[in-house]
């Protein structure tokens, strides 16, 4: 039973991240200034006319910084979850439906993937690999995609028994009709859901990276980097560190609350 | 004695049970009949007060006078296991699957009384002999290594080790295989002549209850729609359903549907599946005596004793 | 028991060797020759023949498995090279700086035991009502939280205004209040919820019923038999955490100054020191993957039904 709380909720958090994701793509246009202008005899200045939310240590804009560095963070997070998804979908399906000793060889890779932690594993590639965003992007897809292939996989193991799988192939229907037509809009609904619940942890990676200064590389700005910059002066300044957390912990939690009502609404089983 | 008078058990759904009155005297059993889906069990659980979350219940319990309303929660605690214990359905389940009989046994017993444990195991280990099981064996197991029918008598032994005044049998034989079955009801029996306990036996097996109960109560859709002696019941049953069930000896299973429906409009019970009904029927009869501790709820029969066939 | 347990560990054989494979592969990646990388970040001049020497003594003019072959002896010798940066052995700096990210883990691990059991118990028995409700709000929000700026808030409210506790680096007691509890907020928040999702359906087994039946005491029934059963599923769970915090250490690490494992590899893949780098990641993986194996056989100790299958008496 749908309840009106259930109903309110979910609208809520949808209605937030919808006013996220416009400011972040309209952020070249609410920006009152250039994000990576430097300008050293501004720095850390208070709130002004001209800066809403003061300066930072190179004298640049602190809410142009944070719009922009907003943008960053839910671009990169996105571009991220579709490369993903891409990937992992076909390879899921793929390995589930085949079975046999392709699915075998899958499973074999996904637990020496999974042997690591996931947030060191995308350290590690970024490290080897040399800090820049596309470094950054290629990490996070090589840990990421293990767990949603497999998950795929399971979820197409118990689809392919299914009444109508079984009818189509009894019909001669190519595999990849099959696939297409059979396989993908039964599980498409659960796939979507664990994409939003995750899509906050992929954020919450991306800023520690960042913060640690392998993520997005300067000047561009991003949230977690920005907390990074703001380190030497946060006694001084706490504002600098305050506001780029605030913004990615309501980003976050809005995402994790949106994934969870979208869960229960559409009541699909909780993965762990 | 413990009389329960009007007892209504309502969930968020729908009414369970409604004005069920009857009495539990010690040394008696008082059989309590009906397809699955008619409340039986509800009536048992809301003697001790344990219905699932979201249910409640309305009406006069009593122990000995004392009205179970006014138990403090630390007194109902007591009253459970100690005044009344219950023999529940599936025995495979009731137990908890990581910890062995032993500290099953040991912890009801302890609960109840100040023994230690060395003394508590004693009183187990005979309270197990007394049902025929291998004591020291049984207590060293776990309940999945257990079949069905040493379960239920592991609980009856538990049961029986804490002395209570009255049990409550629910389906005691319906997960078991016939043989073992006959077995159980023997040993009912055995336990009600020996202890003097006041027993409800639950179950929808009219054949089950005719073995041991001294009154059956009949129950549809929540109704009592029949309550005699049991040589009374045999006899001259009243009620249709009453009768079909006599003439049929096997429980049969029930559809849901009718269950939510009717309980909650004022009709007789049995309206929609009574063969002899009719549009007087739509209206709830209330339970009349007809012959001395005999009482029907059925309209046909309040009206007037030659009307209805079902009457004869 | 310990037929479980031989199982158990046969079948971890091969996930040890996966790892290990894995860890070669990543230096692998490294864009560029990884000679001349040494060459530039120990100052050396490159010249051909240098280049050339190098590349002999590191084993690189071998073919790829070689190369794992004679890695993976040495790292079954504890060798595990030469730091690039500090020309010490690797297998020094990594013992040095293990032991105090495994204390903290330590700590942050007991510290969410403690704290979610009781709250997460409590509100499934309370369930609805307004402890529940702000129990799960927390646990909603610190999921959320991003690790650095608790941090930092934690270091602000504490040290700078309250001048309460130590930030910086390790020492007495009291330096792991802070670092420890940044590490656990985010996983207090998951465990309470598990097991309060995992209490709430304990409570409707027909086992609890029986034993209310009986006339048990609540507390009883609570700690001794809901708790174990609970207890199962999230430990599964907080076996992987604990793997994952170490993980987590390296922000908290870095945050505080702690001089942990963390630290190391940041440093080093700041410093592109190669060697650093894979023995870290080596022994990290190591460590997440013991503990989930210690994990399962701890599960098998609680739920004799995973250990005893196949016994029964009729």
């Amino acid at each position: 039973m749908k309840t009106f709380r259930q109903h309110s909720i979910l609208i809520f958090s949808a209605t937030v991240l919808v006013l996220f994701t416009a400011v972040a793509i309209f952020a070249p246009f609410i920006a009152p200034n250039d994000p990576n202008y430097v300008d050293l005899t501004q720095k850390l200045q208070p709130s002004s006319k001209d800066y809403p939310l003061g300066t930072d240590h190179l004298g640049r804009c602190q809410l142009s910084r944070l719009l922009f560095g907003a943008r960053t963070s839910l671009s990169t997070a996105f571009i991220v979850m579709s490369i993903t998804f891409c990937i992992s979908v076909p390879i899921g399906i793929f390995a589930g439906y085949m079975g046999g000793i392709v699915d075998t060889w899958f499973i074999r890779i996904c637990d020496m993937l999974m042997a690591f932690p996931s947030f060191l594993l995308s350290l590690a590639f970024v490290g080897m690999l040399g800090p820049s965003y596309g470094h950054l992007i290629l990490a996070m897809v090589c840990v990421q995609w293990v767990f949603y292939a497999r998950f795929i996989r399971g979820m197409v193991l118990s689809v392919k028994e299914r009444s109508f799988v079984m009818a189509a192939r009894i019909c001669g229907t190519s595999p990849f009709k099959i696939a297409i037509k059979h396989i993908v809009p039964t599980i498409l609904a659960s796939v979507i859901v664990l994409l939003f619940m995750d899509i906050g942890g992929v954020i919450l990676s991306i800023s520690g990276l960042s913060f640690l200064g392998l993520g997005v590389q300067p000047p561009y700005a991003e949230l977690g980097m920005m907390i990074n910059d703001s380190k030497p002066y946060f006694r001084s300044h706490p504002m600098l560190m305050m506001y780029p957390g605030l913004i990615i912990f309501l980003v976050v939690i809005s995402f994790n609350v949106f994934g969870e009502s979208l869960r229960q609404w559409l009541q699909v089983e909780r993965r762990l | 004695m413990i009389e329960v008078q009007q007892l209504t058990i309502k969930t968020k759904e729908a009414t369970v049970v409604r004005d069920a009155s009857f009495q539990l005297t010690q040394g008696k059993v008082l059989g309590l009949v009906g397809e699955s889906g008619s409340g039986k069990t509800m009536t048992a659980m809301a003697l001790v007060d344990l219905l699932p979350e979201g249910v409640t219940w309305s009406g006069y319990i009593s122990y000995h006078g004392k009205e179970l309303k006014t138990f403090s929660k630390e007194e109902l605690r007591r009253l459970r296991g100690e005044q009344i214990a219950i023999i529940m359905q599936r025995p495979m389940i009731a137990f908890n699957p990581v910890r062995t009989i032993e500290r099953h046994f040991i912890e009801t017993i302890r609960a109840h009384q100040a023994v230690t444990k060395r003394q508590a195991k004693a009183i187990a280990v005979a309270n197990l002999e007394k049902m025929g099981l291998p004591p020291l064996q049984i207590l060293s197991q776990y309940p999945f290594q257990l079949s069905g029918g040493m379960l239920q008598r592991i609980m009856m032994a538990m049961t029986l080790a804490l002395e209570p005044a009255y049990i409550i049998a629910d389906e005691p034989t319906t997960a078991l295989d016939t043989t073992n079955q006959l077995t159980v009801l023997k040993e009912l029996k055995a336990i009600v002549e020996q202890t003097n306990v006041g027993m409800l036996l639950v179950s929808h097996d009219l054949a089950v209850i005719q073995y041991i109960a001294d009154e059956i109560a009949v129950m549809y859709n929540g109704f009592i729609v029949e309550q005699a002696p049991l040589t009374s019941l045999i006899k001259s049953a009243k009620h249709p359903y009453t009768k079909r069930l006599l003439q049929a000896e096997i429980g049969r299973e029930n559809s849901q549907k009718i269950v939510n429906n009717i309980v909650q409009h004022d009709s007789c019970p049995y309206f929609a599946a009574c063969p002899f009904a009719q549009v007087s029927c739509q209206s709830l009869p209330p339970l009349l005596e007809v012959a001395p501790h005999h009482q029907v709820r059925c309209i046909q029969i309040e009206r007037s004793k030659s009307v209805c066939p079902s009457s004869k | 028991m310990i037929r479980f347990i031989y199982k158990r560990l046969l079948g971890a054989i091969p996930s040890i060797f996966g790892l290990s494979i894995i860890t070669f592969l990543l230096i692998q990646l490294i864009p560029g020759n990884p000679v001349l990388t040494y060459l530039r970040v120990s100052n050396i001049q490159a010249s051909e023949e240098i280049v050339q020497a190098l590349r002999v003594e590191m084993g690189l003019d071998q073919p790829l498995i070689t190369q794992y072959l004679q890695w993976l002896t040495n790292v079954l010798h504890f060798d595990f090279g030469t730091s690039f940066i500090s020309k010490r052995s690797v297998l020094d700096e990594m013992v040095l700086h293990f032991l105090p990210t495994l204390q903290l883990t330590t700590v942050a691990f007991l510290l969410i035991i403690v704290c979610s059991i009781p709250l997460g118990v409590t509100s499934a028995l309370h369930k609805g009502k307004w402890f529940d409700r702000l129990t799960q709000l927390f646990a909603f929000s610190s999921v959320s939280l991003p690790t650095f700026w608790l941090g930092f808030l934690l270091i602000y409210f504490f040290s700078v205004q309250l001048d309460l506790l130590p930030v910086l680096g390790k020492g007495s007691v009291v330096h792991f209040v802070l670092p420890a509890t940044t590490l656990a907020i985010g996983y207090i928040g998951t465990y309470l919820r598990l097991i309060r999702a995992s209490t709430i359906e304990v409570l409707e087994e027909p086992f609890v019923l029986y034993a209310q039946a009986r006339g048990l005491k609540e507390r009883t029934i609570v700690w001794r038999h809901i708790l174990k059963k609970a207890a199962s599923p999230t430990l599964t769970g907080l076996g992987m955490s604990f793997g994952n915090m170490l993980g987590g250490t390296i922000i908290v690490e870095n945050i505080f100054a702690w001089p942990g494992m963390g630290q190391l590899l940041v440093e080093s893949i700041v410093n592109q020191d190669y060697p650093m780098i894979q023995a870290c990641v080596l022994l990290l993986g190591i460590v997440f993957f013991l503990t989930n194996l210690i994990v399962d056989i701890l599960c098998g100790w609680l739920d004799p039904r995973i250990r005893l299958a196949g016994d029964r008496i009729k």
